[in-house]
């Protein structure tokens, strides 16, 4: 065999050590979600798994449906989970919502509506004691789940590139009872040894992703051809979205970029290329331009 | 390429690294002026380290708590930088940025000189195996760039290094604050002549590729999804070294099973053929062997893993707690999780001044020379020889607590017995019909349950009513008395050799079991090493050991204590309970 021919790229090797975690989690944790934002990094983490094992994915992927989720998102998330028979199971702050606990028609500020509707949505709909809802893929809609398990481990896909907080996080990184971060408190982490050991009640995150930055997602989904919501692409009047969340705090961006090519080139050299990714999310540049404050309580 | 920044607390790295990001242009437009705006409401000085500090705690403090990740690129190849604490509470912080480092740079206050996390850290990264580093003396302005005070920490620092055998590719004098030798030459250091820090860090050589070394894969699963029409049996894990094709005799050590390579498997690609060191693939066997998860997959014609329950390496320790003896932890290696004790410590080193002690436990940020004594037999390599599977961790309560690397190769009591299994394995003759056929068709998989305990105590019913149980529950069982063996099997070696009675009880089960039975056997006296002679024989994973009696063996060997005294239907309830048997279809 000659060697030249066995040298693997950067895209290989961040896929090789994102699919080596995403079965380190599947052998190690019996209850085991992964989180599916619908937006372009959580889609490619799916595409990782499909790969890890070999063209499933063994565990439900959960989707926090906050109410204001732009519409095409819901659109697409449906069509993708029936196209590859998904698992699909979501979770919402049913009471918030219809009590408006909302930002902009609610009285709060946008950091406490994140925290009502993504967070304590979040915390409720993995620990159980939230109503989950599971895609019948026979009637191709969504049932009320049976099942009220806490899922112990959480497969989600945050990338250090994205904000300070994160570059700091372990690829398994636990939570407490509460759902707390505890950052000093981080066990270490060596060697692709993992914590896979844990107390009752408290649970361990997973991130797959975090060596990636935002360039690479977008080489990896052309490389892959991986199918993506047209939310990123120009919608014909010069606004694309560069990052997907909830339409009262995420801004779309001035942008002709028509497809993933065109994304790829405007981030390497192009308009993008010295701006940071989060630059249209509201909520960051509330707590001092940190999410730390929203992620120790659970925040994605 | 990963690069790890490290030195003593508050000698500048985040400064330095915040610097380079500045210089070399890969901030986002407005972080800079974001960071001094914030400066400005809380009236500080703005620092370099703040765009690098982003916990809140790390700025209040001034101090990095947790390595962050932070992104660049020269024209040369993409860069991860890992910025690691210096402050000793996060120590094990600084572990784990330099762990999936690449290469270093270790920073040295020009004024303050050579401090204790200098050395420590200095210690770590050679123990760690991270071979390319430069030093970085930083706050030159404060030794007024003169070259004397430089050459002096050179001095000073290069012997030390000389001392735990690594040696620095370079020392650059450097001002992160205002610039000097970061992206370029130094106008205020024209006496010096070398690189600057981006210069230095092109220079780094990518470590040569594993795939000439021996082959290894830890196996991390063996799937068989529900749906898949031709139910295949895919072994995955990522190779660690080495390369191999299909067709390719292999064996999975410890077990000695060997198969050979049908196809390579990977998700949307139908024609690789191949595989090699850093892919996360899956193969399937010509023979279905059963392979359990933390085997080490070994081509058959190379150099093998060693196996023992032995092993005698390196430990750094960073748990609150210290490591002692007579606890039970987990070793983890490669994909393999075993229970381990600390077992000989030969030296305790304080890595701050090398100076050794000889204690007997192993305290918060020491380093100790000794031996860790395994439950189980399990495979690994010199850590010389082949890193991934050469090194471990050990897991206390809940976390990890220590890392260590493997110094040399010591055999076990079971050496010479393993070697026979081994050869066994490979020599072994199937039939048509699998292991996975007969699991299948019998609904469960064979185990080996021993009953042991004082002679005198009764096993032999709890053991004949525990085969009852299962039978009539529909399972394939046989129960095995070792006096049944006695007169027959054994009839022509002497009572005394007591070793041999054992082997062969061993053998005697591995091949009911390899016949899909579960096995219920009892013998009376078991010690430890009868004990792991018989787990050496059959297979470590389908054994359970239970003791009947007050007299229990050495923790972490038996499964389960049953009193003999309590109710026969409660003890045998408790033995099916800890067979975790599924229900039967």
């Amino acid at each position: 065999m000659k060697i030249e021919n066995l040298k693997m790229s950067r895209l290989d090797e961040l896929e090789s050590q994102s699919i080596y975690i995403l079965r380190e989690a599947y052998t190690q944790f019996k209850n085991l979600a992964m989180l599916w934002s619908i937006g372009k990094d959580s889609t490619v983490l799916l595409w990782l798994a499909r790969k890890a094992f070999f063209g499933h994915a063994p565990f439900p992927l959960v989707h926090i449906d906050t109410g204001h989720k732009i519409s095409e998102m819901i659109d697409y998330r449906d069509k993708l989970a029936k196209e590859l028979g998904l698992d699909m199971i979501y979770g919402r702050n049913e009471k918030a919502i219809l009590e408006k606990q909302t930002f902009p028609d609610g009285k709060i500020d946008r950091l406490s509506c994140c925290k009502i509707l993504k967070t304590k949505a979040l915390q409720k709909t993995l620990s159980g004691e939230g109503k989950r809802y599971r895609l019948n893929q026979a009637t191709g809609k969504y049932d009320a789940d049976q099942s009220n398990e806490p899922y112990t481990g959480v497969i989600v896909g945050v990338r250090a590139d994205e904000e300070g907080s994160r570059s700091k996080e372990r690829y398994f990184s636990p939570r407490n009872k509460n759902n707390d971060w505890a950052v000093v408190e981080q066990p270490p982490e060596l060697w692709n040894q993992f914590k896979t050991d844990f107390a009752p009640g408290t649970h361990v995150r997973i991130h797959p992703l975090l060596d990636w930055t935002e360039l690479d997602v977008w080489e990896y989904i052309a490389r892959e051809k991986i199918p993506v919501t047209k939310l990123y692409f120009d919608n014909g009047k010069g606004q694309r979205y560069r990052s997907l969340g909830c339409f009262p705090c995420t801004k779309s961006v001035e942008s002709n970029a028509k497809d993933v090519e065109d994304i790829v080139n405007e981030l390497k050299s192009g308009k993008f290329s010295k701006i940071a990714e989060r630059a249209g999310r509201g909520q960051d540049k509330e707590d001092d331009g940190g999410l730390e404050t929203l992620r120790k309580d659970g925040y994605m | 390429m990963n690069i790890v920044i490290v030195g003593h607390v508050d000698h500048g790295k985040s400064t330095v690294i915040g610097r380079l990001l500045a210089d070399t242009d890969s901030l986002p437009d407005g972080k800079m002026k974001q960071v001094k705006e914030r400066c400005e409401k809380e009236s500080r000085e703005f620092e370099y380290a703040f765009l690098l500090d982003a916990l809140k705690d790390e700025q209040s403090q001034g101090i990095t708590i947790d390595t962050a990740r932070c992104f660049f690129k020269t024209e040369k190849r993409d860069y991860l930088i890992l910025d690691a604490p210096g402050h000793i509470e996060f120590l094990k912080n600084m572990v784990s940025g330099t762990a999936r480092a690449e290469a270093a740079i270790l920073v040295i206050d020009a004024k303050e000189g050579v401090k204790e996390n200098s050395k420590r850290h200095g210690y770590l990264l050679s123990m760690l195996g991270i071979e390319q580093v430069i030093v970085c003396v930083n706050k030159m302005d404060l030794a007024d760039y003169d070259n004397k005070a430089f050459e002096k920490i050179v001095d000073e620092y290069s012997s030390f290094l000389k001392k735990i055998g690594i040696e620095a590719k370079e020392f650059i004098p450097v001002c992160a604050l205002n610039g000097d030798n970061i992206a370029g030459a130094s106008k205020k250091m024209s006496w010096f002549k070398g690189n600057s820090i981006l210069s230095a860090l092109d220079s780094f050589e990518k470590a040569p590729p594993l795939i000439e070394k021996p082959f290894r894969m830890p196996v991390q699963d063996v799937y068989r999804f529900t749906g898949d029409k031709n139910g295949k049996r895919i072994v995955a894990g990522r190779v660690e070294s080495g390369s191999l094709k299909e067709g390719t005799e292999i064996v999975f050590l410890p077990s000695g099973k060997q198969s050979k390579i049908k196809t390579i498997e990977e998700f949307g690609n139908k024609t690789r053929k191949d595989i090699f060191a850093g892919c996360s693939m899956g193969v399937t066997l010509e023979e279905q062997v059963y392979v359990p998860r933390g085997e080490i997959m070994c081509i058959a014609s190379e150099k093998p893993a060693f196996v023992s329950s032995t092993i005698k390496a390196n430990i750094f320790w960073m748990g609150k707690e210290p490591m002692i003896k007579d606890k039970e932890y987990f070793l983890k290696l490669g994909t393999a999780r075993v229970a381990a004790k600390l077992g000989q410590v030969f030296a305790v080193m304080d890595t701050s001044n090398l100076s050794k002690t000889s204690k007997e436990k192993i305290d918060r940020h020491d380093i100790s020379e000794c031996q860790i004594e395994c439950a189980s037999q399990i495979a690994f390599d010199q850590f010389n020889e082949i890193k991934a599977t050469g090194r471990f961790v050990i897991v206390d309560e809940f976390d990890i607590a220590g890392g260590g690397i493997i110094t040399e190769l010591v055999e076990d009591s079971q050496g010479e017995t393993r070697e026979q299994v081994i050869k066994r394995e490979g020599k072994w003759e199937h039939g048509l019909v699998s292991y996975n056929d007969r699991v299948t068709k019998y609904g469960h998989s064979p185990k080996l349950i021993i009953l042991t305990g004082k002679s005198g105590v009764d096993k032999k019913s709890i053991a004949k009513q525990l085969e009852k149980k299962l039978f009539e529950n529909g399972r394939i069982v046989y129960f095995l008395g070792i006096g049944n063996l006695l007169r027959g099997l054994d009839a022509d070696i002497s009572k005394s050799k007591r070793d041999e009675h054992i082997r062969r009880l061993g053998e005697v089960s591995h091949i009911l079991m390899d016949a899909g039975v579960i096995v219920v056997a009892t013998a009376s006296d078991l010690g430890e090493d009868d004990l792991r002679l018989l787990e050496t024989v059959t297979n470590r994973e389908s054994v359970f050991i239970v003791n009947v009696g007050k007299e229990s063996l050495e923790d972490g060997l038996v499964d389960l204590d049953l009193d003999p005294s309590t109710e026969a239907g409660k003890n045998i309830e408790k033995i099916v309970k800890l067979l975790k048997l599924n229900p039967l279809a």
